[in-house]
C-alpha cells in the first residue's frame, strides 16, 4: 500500500533526484510485527528527576538497552525527555538542549516521547507556562525529524506517575512501531487505571470486541489489528456488505453480524450477539461511517440526515444500550474513529464534519459515565489514509493531501487500528475522554 | 373426476406408523441452528459465470461466518444440485474444501431433482438424532446459466471408440462414422423423459384437471412477490442472507407489482389444451441461480458452542405417484405425502402455524389444497373419510416463497429449511405446545418430498 512515489525516492537513483531537487523524501515507515524489538536502537533517557530514573528501571525490566547519558555518535532507537518538575520555562533548558545534542544520532524511524503535567493542573503561572511549552516544543520538533522518526508527548494528570500503567502503556505505543503514522501528538493519561498486559504481543487475549463497519477499510484492518493482538472478534456491517464481512469475519475467525447501526435495537442486538456467542463483551468500536459530500449551499436533507445518523446518533444510541447493560461493566473500553475533518473543517464535508466534531463532544461526555466501571472511552482522528475511499480522490488533489503532513506519505489503515487497538487495552485504563489523532500530523487542524 | 387405487394409509401401515412414532420419543433431538444462501439471481443476471462450486462454497463461507464456523469439523456436510457437469461429481466435498471450515469435513452429494435441499436436511437431521454426528451442514445449489452442456450422443460414441482403437486406419473409420449433426450440442432441458412433456406443460394440466383460475395463480404470485418484500423491507433475511456478486436481494423479486400487471402477461403454458390457459410467466417460477445452505446440529453441540437452537426437525416423508400413465398430476406427490406425515404423528392441518408450500408454480400450490379440500379425493385417493381440509391461507408462504425469490432447484429446501425456522423460533409457542411448520416440495419425476419442524 506504499505509494508509488515514496517507494521511488526511497532509494537508489529516485533518492539522489528528490534530494537534489529539494523533493519531499518520505519513507517507507517502520510497521510493527509481533515480536520485533521495540525500537531500532538504545533508548536515551533524559531528565534528572527520580520519576526520570524510575521510567529508565520500568524500561531496562522490558529488556530495553537504555542510556542515562549520551555515547557520542552512538545510533539511538529513541530519546524520552522526561519534563514532569518544570517549575518555570527556563528550566526547559538543561534537558532540552541535553537531548538536542543526541537528535542527529537518531535512527531512522527513531521515537522521540515527552513525560511532562498538564499545564490545566499547574500550581502557578510560571509552572503552567513550562509545562504548555512542552507542547510547542514537542509539535515543532517533530517536525523537524525526518526519515521516519516521530515526536509525541505523554501529559501526567496530577497524581498520576511516570510508571503508571497507562503511562507506560503509552510510552510503548509511542515507541513502537504500532505508532507509525502518529506525530506530534499528546495523550494525557488521566488516573492510575488500566493494567500492562501479561503477554505485549497478545494485550487483548481473553477479550470480545465488536467492530461496526468491518467489511473493508479501516473497519477490516481493524478487526484483523484485534484479532491479531489476541481479541475474539464480532463484525458488524451493513447487510448489503455481508459478502465481504463474512470474508472478514472467516479471516479474522469471528463472527459476522449483518446489522444496520442506525436500527433502534441495535446496541441490545450486538450485546446479545456478542455475549450469545462468545460469553462476553469488553470492547466496542464505533468505526462505522459515511459520507455524502455536498457544499452546504447544495445540501439535502437525505445527505445531511444520513450522515448524522449512522455517524453520531448511532453511537450515541449504541452506548445507551452499552452503559445500560449489565453485561459491558467489566473494564469496557469503546474507541469511535472521528476524523482530522471534524478538528480542521472540509470544504464539501460540513455534514461529515459536524458529525465527526460530534464524536468528539460525545466521547469527552462519555468518560465520565464509565469512569465507575473502571471503563474508558476515546476516538482516535485519521488523517489522510490510503484506503478504497482515497484511492478515489482525483490523482493532484490525492497526491497533494498525502504530502501535507510532517512524514510525507498517507497512513495505511493498519495505522489507525494500531491506535485503536491500543486504546481498547488494558494498558489504556488510565485514558479517557481522548482524542489521538493519526495523521502523520497533518498541516491542517493541527 | 374419479380417483382409484389404494389408499394412502392403511390400518396396517397405521400401527407400523405409531412403532415408529414411539421409536423416535427416544431418539435426540436435531435442532436447525440457523442457514444461509445468497440471493437468488434470475438465470443469465448476476450468477452467470459462477459456477455451482462458487455459489455453493460462497453460501457456505457465509454460514461459518455468522456462526463462528471457521476451521470447524462438522460431522458431515451433504448438498447437491440438479444440473450438474461431471466435473462436479464430488461437489459439496469440494466446496467444503473451498470453504473456512475443517479441511477435515466430509461430505457427499445428493440428487432428488428439486427435494435435494430438503432432503439433505432430513437425511443429517436423521443421522443426528441417531446420534452418529452432532453437528451437520444440509445445502442445495444450482445454476441453469451455467449448465452443462453435453456433446452428442454420436459424437460421444465416435470419441470412445476413437480411444479404444489403436491403428491409424482404425482410427480413419472411426472418424469417417461422424456426421455434421453429430456436431450439435446436447443441452440440458427440464422436460420430463417418460413424457417429453416439461414441467410447465405438465403442470398445466393439472392445472385444468383442477379447475385452478387465472385470478387465483395471480393472486398467489401477487402475495409472494408482496411478502417477500415486506420480509426484506422488516429486515427478515438479515441473518439469513450474505450478499453475493453485488445482489442483496433476490433478482426475481417485484415488490412493486401489481394484480393488474400480473394480469396483463400472455400464458405461456397449457395453449394447446383446449381449456383457457391460465399460467403465465408471472404465477411460474422463472428458471434461477442460487445456493442455500442450513446448520442443523444435536442439542448439545448446539450448547457448547454458544449457538441458537431455532427449531426442532420433527419428521418427513417422501412420496411419488404415477403421472407417466396420467393417474396424478406429475407436482401433485406432496398432496399424497402431506396426509401420510401428518397421521404419523398424530396431526392434523389445523395443528399447523405456518405452511411452507414451495411455488414451483402457483397452480402446483392451488392444485394441491384443492386436492386436500376435495371430498372424492379424500376418500378415494387418501384412504379418508372425507377431505383432507382446508388450511387458513393467512398462514401459507408468510414471507413470500418460489414465485418471488426464484426456484435454483436443488437451493430451496434450504431456503424454506432457514426460513421457517426463523419464523418459528419468533413465534415460539402456540396454545402452550411449540409452534409448528409444514414444509412441501414437489419434484420432478413425479415426486415429492414434506416436513414438519416445530420451534425448539
Amino acid at each position: 500500500m506504499t505509494d508509488k512515489y515514496t517507494q521511488f525516492v526511497s532509494r537508489g537513483i529516485g533518492k539522489d533526484v528528490a534530494k537534489k531537487l529539494g523533493l519531499p523524501q518520505p519513507v517507507v515507515l517502520r510497521r510493527y510485527q509481533p515480536g520485533q524489538p521495540l525500537v531500532p536502537g538504545p533508548i536515551l533517557v533524559q531528565g534528572s528527576s527520580d520519576s526520570a530514573d524510575e521510567l529508565a528501571a520500568a524500561l531496562l525490566s522490558w529488556d530495553l538497552d537504555v542510556r542515562r547519558h549520551a555515547v557520542p555518535r552512538e545510533k539511538l532507537g529513541a530519546i524520552i525527555l522526561v519534563l514532569d518538575e518544570l517549575a518555570r520555562p527556563e528550566d526547559l533548558e538543561g534537558p532540552v538542549l541535553a537531548a538536542a545534542a543526541s537528535i542527529r544520532d537518531l535512527s531512522p524511524n527513531a521515537r522521540v516521547v515527552t513525560v511532562s503535567r498538564t499545564a490545566a493542573g499547574a500550581p502557578g503561572p510560571a509552572s503552567a507556562a513550562a509545562r504548555q511549552g512542552v507542547d510547542g516544543l514537542l509539535r515543532s520538533l517533530a517536525k523537524e525529524l525526518r526519515a521516519g522518526a516521530t515526536a509525541n508527548g505523554i501529559v501526567l494528570a496530577d497524581g498520576v506517575t511516570t510508571t503508571s500503567p497507562s503511562a507506560l502503556g503509552a510510552l510503548r505505543f509511542f515507541l513502537s512501531a504500532r505508532s507509525a503514522f502518529v506525530d506530534g501528538q499528546f495523550l494525557t493519561i488521566a488516573s492510575g487505571e488500566g493494567k500492562l498486559p501479561a503477554d505485549p504481543d497478545k494485550p487483548l487475549a481473553g477479550k470480545v470486541a465488536v467492530v461496526t463497519g468491518a467489511a473493508r477499510g479501516i473497519g477490516a484492518a481493524i478487526a484483523r489489528t484485534l484479532h491479531r493482538d489476541g481479541a475474539t472478534l464480532v463484525v458488524v456491517d451493513i447487510p448489503a456488505a455481508g459478502d465481504h464481512l463474512a470474508a472478514v469475519a472467516n479471516e479474522v475467525r469471528g463472527t459476522a453480524l449483518q446489522l444496520d447501526i442506525t436500527r433502534e435495537d441495535a446496541g441490545q442486538r450486538i450485546i446479545d450477539h456478542a455475549v450469545g456467542r462468545h460469553g462476553r463483551l469488553d470492547i466496542v468500536v464505533h468505526n462505522a461511517g459515511i459520507t455524502r459530500d455536498k457544499l452546504l449551499a447544495n445540501m439535502d436533507p437525505d445527505r445531511w440526515n444520513s450522515v448524522i445518523a449512522v455517524n453520531i446518533a448511532a453511537q450515541l444510541r449504541i452506548n445507551e444500550a452499552l452503559l445500560a447493560s449489565e453485561q459491558f461493566r467489566n473494564s469496557p473500553r469503546i474507541v469511535s474513529v472521528a476524523s482530522t475533518s471534524g478538528i480542521a473543517g472540509n470544504r464539501g464535508q460540513t455534514n461529515y464534519a459536524a458529525s465527526k466534531g460530534g464524536v468528539m463532544g460525545m466521547v469527552r461526555a462519555t468518560a465520565p459515565l464509565l469512569a465507575e466501571r473502571h471503563g474508558s472511552i476515546n476516538a482516535v482522528a485519521p488523517g489522510f489514509i490510503e484506503t478504497e475511499m482515497t484511492a478515489r480522490i482525483p490523482f493532484a488533489t490525492r497526491e497533494v493531501a498525502r504530502r501535507l503532513n510532517s512524514l510525507q506519505q498517507g497512513g495505511r489503515p493498519e495505522d489507525v487500528a494500531e491506535a485503536i487497538a491500543f486504546l481498547a487495552g488494558d494498558a489504556a485504563g488510565g485514558i479517557t475522554g481522548e482524542v489521538l489523532r493519526v495523521c502523520g500530523q497533518s498541516l491542517v487542524g493541527a | 373426476m374419479s380417483f382409484t387405487g389404494q389408499s394412502a394409509t392403511g390400518p396396517e401401515e397405521s400401527s407400523n406408523a405409531q412403532a415408529a412414532t414411539h421409536g423416535r420419543d427416544s431418539l435426540r433431538k436435531a435442532v436447525v441452528v440457523g442457514g444461509n444462501r445468497i440471493p437468488f439471481a434470475r438465470t443469465g443476471g448476476a450468477y452467470t459465470k459462477s459456477s455451482n462450486q462458487d455459489m455453493l462454497t460462497a453460501a457456505l463461507d457465509g454460514l461459518i461466518a455468522r456462526f463462528g464456523l471457521q476451521d470447524e469439523r462438522i460431522g458431515e456436510v451433504a448438498a447437491g444440485a440438479v444440473l450438474k457437469h461431471s466435473r462436479d461429481f464430488n461437489l459439496t466435498r469440494e466446496a467444503v474444501l473451498g470453504s473456512a471450515l475443517s479441511a477435515e469435513t466430509p461430505a457427499y452429494d445428493l440428487q432428488q431433482a428439486c427435494a435435494t435441499g430438503l432432503e439433505t436436511v432430513l437425511g443429517l437431521a436423521n443421522k443426528i438424532k441417531l446420534g452418529q454426528i452432532d453437528s451437520a451442514i444440509a445445502g442445495g445449489v444450482d445454476s441453469a446459466s451455467d449448465a452443462p452442456i453435453a456433446v452428442s450422443e454420436g459424437l460421444r460414441e465416435v470419441l470412445l471408440d476413437l480411444n479404444r482403437v489403436k491403428t491409424l486406419p482404425q482410427r480413419l473409420q472411426v472418424l469417417s462414422r461422424l456426421r455434421p449433426k453429430d456436431l450439435a450440442p446436447d443441452a440440458p432441458n427440464t422436460g420430463e423423459p417418460r413424457t417429453g412433456l416439461s414441467m410447465g406443460e405438465h403442470q398445466a394440466l393439472t392445472t385444468a384437471q383442477w379447475k385452478i383460475t387465472r385470478e387465483a395463480q395471480d393472486q398467489l404470485a401477487y402475495n409472494s412477490h408482496r411478502n417477500l418484500a415486506a420480509a426484506y423491507d422488516a429486515g427478515f433475511f438479515d441473518d439469513l442472507l450474505t450478499p453475493y456478486r453485488g445482489l442483496t436481494r433476490d433478482s426475481n423479486l417485484r415488490a412493486d407489482t401489481t394484480l393488474e400487471k400480473l394480469a396483463t402477461l400472455k400464458p405461456v403454458f397449457g395453449k394447446n389444451l383446449g381449456a383457457e390457459a391460465t399460467m403465465t410467466a408471472g404465477n411460474s417460477t422463472p428458471l434461477t441461480d442460487g445456493a442455500s445452505t442450513v446448520l442443523l446440529a444435536s442439542e448439545e453441540w448446539a450448547d457448547a458452542h454458544e449457538l441458537p437452537k431455532l427449531a426442532t426437525v420433527i419428521d418427513g416423508e417422501a412420496a411419488a405417484v404415477d403421472f407417466v400413465h396420467g393417474k396424478d398430476g406429475l407436482l401433485m406427490a406432496p398432496a399424497f405425502a402431506v396426509p401420510r406425515l401428518l397421521a404419523r404423528n398424530g396431526l392434523t392441518l389445523d395443528d399447523i402455524d405456518f405452511f411452507e408450500l414451495h411455488e414451483a408454480f402457483a397452480g402446483t400450490v392451488l392444485s394441491t389444497l384443492a386436492a386436500w379440500e376435495d371430498e372424492e379425493f379424500g376418500r378415494t385417493r387418501l384412504g379418508l373419510d372425507g377431505a383432507l381440509g382446508s388450511i387458513d391461507r393467512s398462514k401459507l408462504n408468510v414471507n413470500g416463497s418460489s414465485l418471488a425469490a426464484g426456484h435454483p432447484f436443488a437451493a430451496t429446501g434450504g431456503r424454506i429449511v432457514a426460513s421457517l425456522a426463523k419464523m418459528l423460533h419468533e413465534k415460539g409457542r402456540v396454545d402452550g405446545r411449540p409452534a409448528r411448520g409444514l414444509i412441501s416440495i414437489c419434484a420432478a419425476g413425479g415426486q415429492g418430498v414434506v416436513a414438519i419442524l416445530e420451534a425448539f
